[in-house]
């Protein structure tokens, strides 16, 4: 397949990229690791004039540990945030998502900051992202604002970020010590999730302190079980209390209904998955 | 004569190591894409985005003004010399089919149908260009659900005045191979079962691995065109017949070909209109497919909807067989087209004494891509009736699914044995390979397990799937293909060339996609001959070097093809003795032949084949009358088909809870009579295999109710890949075909047609005691878990996907 012909820029700053949006407008596209933008192109699905590749920025790649938080830059690749030790520590959530996402080659190409600003429902950083409330650091030409992972998420495809603005980093609220796991519902494996739930839970001597859940495919934007939440706190971490409360699961979503499910179905397997992720991140 | 080759080691029989993967795993080989000619000009299509309309106007003026445009046409600027896309399989003299232009100017009858094409320098400009054709479209009403087709509700071709294309019907009773199955099923319903179903077969999408492409070069003295198809054979003939150019102009080349499985037996209108453009340009054309085109407008297989109605006495004994279909044609008849359930329609009976029979299908024109053959056509459709059938008749009886079989199957000391179908099943032994599938699986252990976690009411339940199949392959001896109205025959055609130096180039009518047929050729060759497996060349897909051949598919070219290579590999032999006679100074009579050498028997004296080679070439001193070349051609014609079997396991783990799916263990044990390449084998069955679950567990080309194929890249259209699937235990059971020498069956569709229904049984099996009696295909998690709810079989697949790309993603940031 072959996309329309389209003039491509490689700035090194992102100073040189937000001039270079701002010169283009309309016509411009920024792209990240392609794996979302180049099947778009080459279906012909839509085609921008000018292409400004952020891969040569130095300064949008790379995970750090900023005390209460671990920071990881818009165009570090999937693969290499899998693999990260400080995110296995302290978001242990993201590494099991990344885990899960689509195949090697993609999590090769594909940038944490692509997937986020993309922004499909069915991803599967979505969930986690929510989940551990992560802080989106937009950066435009007026300068750098911060924005919570709920108001982040718009839309389906829409997020916060401005026309003329790019997301350089997202910072992630260390969950040291608490217990995680992503459970991914798929029928064959290098797919998007039918339905995948992110929890992690911290557990205080057999009691679940605190659980965040986050749901992907389960509305228009990645989506917390936040009725879940609340049920579980302070809840002994047995297979009857985490039932009972998973059964809330699908309170206040909308799941679609496609050729990998319908809504019903969709809000079971929220249900049950949930359950299943919050007995394992509680080692239960 | 034979030629036994007994001290040194046989190549038949040894795993040798595919000759042909090295070029073709590096790609490092002719592929038609990767072609380029002088002045090579490229195709890119402009395809219809509507399941039915008329075509209004064609506006190519934008298009012609483009950079580096060359020419656009479209269907109206072609009077004959486009040809039709031929159906060579009519299987009723009342047939009713469309014409099949390969570019109407009048009116589209499936999305992705195409209306013009655009010729430009390069396949980017060319594509850029498509863009820019402005087509008109009157929308018209589209024939889309095959049973509602069926019914003649909406029309798919108006003039036609119907849809319903051929009703083909056989029936024991009337040929006089069995009883009247009425009279059978009325006597059931009194005193005896009646199992009464209807399955869906979805429709697939064949997949292979290269998308479909074609150059067409016109400037030599002969038209050339390569193209990316199983059967350039068939393919020059098609052209000739359709396009006003004499055969003798015509030359074919498939070059390496990556994957057909039936979706490359086709003449396809991409492939005319590139003829048509070439020809009128008087330059070397290109056209190579996207994978999006390729899903849409390649032909798709199966769709079919069965009513069944199996009656049996109440110990379980079948009486008798009806099989109603209605399959989906799609918007033309195809080459095949019509003739794909009529290959099923021998089969239904399977392994099983049935008494009486009775089989129909209804071929049904819609606005859908058209279907043909693909890897089984026929006979994978026919395997999963009755081997769901015999299931469901288990269950009634309350024994055990292999017990209904074993009461039913021919016992081995049957064979040969006429079917209630009219065909002679010549060996087999579905005793020997169910003892030995059931002694890999361990399937008492099985059992076992299933009913303590049916105790126990586990959440995991366990099934195990039966499937004892057979099917008829090796198409095909010409005479029975006539009588079925095949617009060819089914002989293969084989030449042995004799080198001077002793080497062998063997040249093959049936042209390989994958196959492995140049390993396996040569095996049978070094053996017959007595000359090393390298020194034997195989030569095929190109009509200029192997002029005559009927091609590859229905599992045909080892028992056909290859039958043809020993008879051309003897008549070397018998042409060698004469001369090394004269040259040993022996009579012909007193010689033998083995392992290479004529020996004069009882004394030391010989030759080798290659010193008669040598000496035949310099032709210096040879007998009398005798021509100087040893190169013999040999044309084979089976008399009968051959009868490949098995019995497939497989172990599954059902998640009552979501409806998922786990499979545990797949065994199967084949008879598929002796085999030349153990490696080859395994390659086919396990490839099979998956194929064949995948159409159980994940394949399925979905269209919306406006007609758009909403399955239509590899997001949706689920193909499986080594992580979906596990390892399989395969073994064999060795009962030699009696229909040629080597005593082989085939074996490429063996593993799909054989492995659906054991899956689907796996699953069904593992939760029939929660009240479901069927899923249908494919078996996602969701009709899992519906069906578990409510006991029906899991309701249809939501006619939509999911977007993951943005169209709204290419402007703007
Ligand atoms: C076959 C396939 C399977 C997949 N399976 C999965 C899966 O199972 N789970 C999953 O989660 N994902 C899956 N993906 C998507 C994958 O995660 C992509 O990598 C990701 O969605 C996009 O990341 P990217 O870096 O490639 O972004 P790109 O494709 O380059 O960009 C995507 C979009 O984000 C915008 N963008 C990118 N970076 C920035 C930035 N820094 N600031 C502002 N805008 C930006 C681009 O303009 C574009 O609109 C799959 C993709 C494919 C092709």
């Amino acid at each position: 397949m072959i996309p329309a012909a389209f003039d491509y820029l490689a700035p090194t700053s992102v100073e040189d990229a937000l001039a270079a949006l701002a010169e283009h407008g309309d016509d411009a596209k920024i792209i990240a690791g392609g794996q979302s933008l180049l099947p778009v192109l080459r279906m012909r699905l839509n085609a921008p004039e000018v292409l400004i590749d952020l891969g040569k920025i130095d300064s949008l790649r790379g995970i750090r540990d900023d005390g209460d938080a671990i920071v990881i830059g818009a165009m570090t690749p999937h693969s290499v945030v899998g693999s990260d030790p400080l995110v296995a520590e302290h978001a242990a959530l993201i590494s099991k998502a990344v885990e899960h996402l689509a195949d090697a080659q993609i999590r090769h190409r594909g940038t944490f900051g692509g997937a986020l600003a993309h922004a499909d429902p069915a991803g599967d950083l979505g969930g986690p992202a929510v989940a551990l409330g992560a802080q989106f650091v937009i950066q435009g030409a007026g300068g750098t604002r911060t924005v919570g992972a709920d108001d982040f998420f718009v839309d389906l495809f829409e997020t916060a970020i401005g026309d003329d603005e790019i997301l350089t980093e997202v910072r992630i609220p260390k969950h040291t010590g608490w217990g995680a796991r992503h459970e991914k519902f798929v029928r064959i494996v290098h797919q998007w999730p039918i339905v995948a739930v992110a929890a992690t839970v911290r557990v205080d001597g057999g009691t679940i302190a605190e659980a965040r859940i986050g749901m992907a495919n389960m509305g228009s934007t990645p989506v917390r079980a936040r009725a879940v939440e609340e049920a579980l706190a302070g809840q002994p971490a047995t297979e009857d209390a985490v039932r009972a409360a998973a059964e809330r699961a699908d309170e206040g979503t909308n799941p679609p209904s496609d050729l990998n499910g319908d809504a019903d179905y969709r809000r079971h397997l929220s249900r049950v998955l949930t359950r299943r992720a919050v007995l394992a991140a509680a080692g239960a | 004569m034979t030629a036994t080759v007994d001290q040194v080691e046989r190549e038949i029989g040894r795993d040798r190591r595919r000759k042909e993967d090295q070029r073709l795993i590096t790609g490092r080989t002719r592929w038609t894409d990767n072609l380029t000619l002088p002045g090579m000009l490229h195709l890119a299509m402009v395809r219809s985005p509507f399941a039915h309309a008329t075509i209004t106007s064609v506006d190519t003026s934008a298009a012609k003004t483009a950079p580096n445009v060359v020419a656009v046409y479209s269907g109206a600027d072609f009077g004959d010399e486009l040809g039709v896309c031929i159906n060579a399989w009519p299987i009723t003299p009342d047939q009713v089919a469309p014409t099949h232009s390969p570019m109407p100017s009048d009116r589209v009858a499936f999305a992705g149908e195409v209306v013009a094409v655009v010729v430009a320098r390069s396949a980017a400009e060319a594509r850029d260009a498509a863009e820019l054709v402005d087509v008109e479209y009157d929308v018209l009403p589209a024939a889309l659900d095959l049973k509602e087709a069926a019914a003649d509700t909406v029309l798919a071709h108006p003039d036609l005045g119907t849809n319903k294309s051929a009703l083909w019907v056989f029936d024991s009773g009337e040929a006089g191979t069995g009883a009247p199955v009425e009279d059978a099923i009325a006597k059931a319903r009194t005193d005896g079962i009646v199992i009464e179903r209807e399955y869906r077969q979805q429709r697939l999408i064949p997949a292979f691995m290269e998308p479909r492409s074609v150059v067409v070069d016109p400037t030599g003295e002969q038209y050339v065109m390569y193209s990316a198809t199983q059967i350039p054979h068939i393919l020059r003939f098609a052209l000739a017949a359709t396009t006003g150019v004499s055969e003798s102009k015509i030359r074919v080349i498939a070059p390496d070909v990556g994957g057909g499985f039936g979706g490359k037996l086709q003449v396809t209108p991409e492939e005319w209109i590139a003829w048509a453009v070439g020809r009128r340009l008087g330059k070397p054309v290109k056209y190579t497919e996207t994978r999006s085109e390729s899903l849409l407008s390649a032909h798709h297989g199966r769709d079919q909807w069965q009513k069944l109605t199996l009656s049996a006495e109440k110990d379980g004994t079948v009486t008798g067989l009806k099989v109603e279909l209605l399959a989906d044609l799609g918007a033309y008849v195809a080459i095949v087209g019509g003739g794909v359930p009529v290959l099923g329609a021998f089969m239904f009976n399977a392994i099983y004494k049935f008494p009486a029979y009775h089989f129909s299908v209804q071929t049904v024109l819609t606005n859908k891509t058209w279907t043909d053959a693909y890897r089984g056509a026929g006979r994978p459709e026919a395997t999963y009736a009755i081997e769901r059938l015999m299931d469901e008749l288990a269950a009634e009886v309350g024994v055990d699914p292999i017990a209904i079989r074993e009461k039913n199957w021919i016992k081995h000391d049957e064979f040969p044995f006429t079917t209630v179908a009219g065909l002679e099943y010549d060996s087999g032994n579905y005793e020997a390979a169910t003892a030995r599938a059931k002694e890999m699986i361990g399937y008492d252990e099985l059992r076992a397990e299933q009913m303590a976690r049916r105790a126990s009411g586990d959440k995991v339940q366990l099934g195990i799937g039966v499937s004892t199949f057979t099917e008829m392959c090796g198409l095909a001896p010409s005479r029975v293909l006539g009588t079925l109205d095949y617009g060819a025959g089914g002989w293969e055609h084989a030449s042995v060339r004799m080198l001077a130096t002793g080497k062998v180039e063997v040249v093959t009518g049936a042209s390989a996609h994958g196959q492995g047929h140049e390993t396996a050729f040569s095996q049978i060759v070094a053996d017959r001959l007595g000359v090393a497996f390298e020194d034997v060349e195989v030569l095929h897909g190109d009509t200029q070097v192997a002029p005559k051949g009927l091609d590859t598919y229905g599992s045909r070219s080892l028992v056909v093809g290859g039958e043809a290579l020993v008879k051309a590999a003897d008549k070397v032999i018998e042409k060698a003795k004469p001369i090394a006679a004269h040259l040993l100074e022996a009579s012909a009579d007193d010689l033998e032949f083995a392992n290479g050498r004529f020996s004069v028997r009882g004394t030391d004296q010989g030759m080798a084949m290659a010193e008669v080679a040598l000496a035949t070439f310099a032709a210096h001193n040879l007998p009398d009358g005798v021509e100087a070349s040893l190169d013999s051609d040999a044309t084979y014609d089976p008399v009968n088909f051959n009868f490949p079997h098995g019995t497939h396991l497989c172990a599954m783990e059902v998640d009552t809870e979501t409806g998922e799916l786990k499979m545990r263990k797949y065994v199967c044990c084949d008879d598929i009579g002796n085999i030349i390449n153990p490696l080859i084998v395994s390659g086919q069955v396990h490839g099979g295999l998956v194929q064949g679950i995948a159409q159980a567990l994940w394949e399925e080309a979905v269209y919306d109710d406006s007609g758009t194929l909403v399955s239509g890249s590899f997001v949706d259209y689920l193909l499986p890949t080594a992580a979906d699937t596990i390892s399989f235990e395969v073994d064999h059971t060795t009962s030699p075909s009696l229909t040629n020498t080597l005593g082989t069956k085939g074996v490429g569709e063996a593993g799909t047609i054989a492995s659906t229904p054991a899956v689907v049984n796996a699953v069904v099996d593992a939760v029939r005691h929660l009240g479901v009696n069927d899923i249908q295909m494919p078996c996602t998690p969701e009709r899992v878990w519906r069906a578990i709810q409510d006991g029906g079989s899991g309701g249809a697949t939501t006619e939509a996907a999911q977007p993951h790309f943005d169209e709204a993603e290419g402007a703007g940031a």
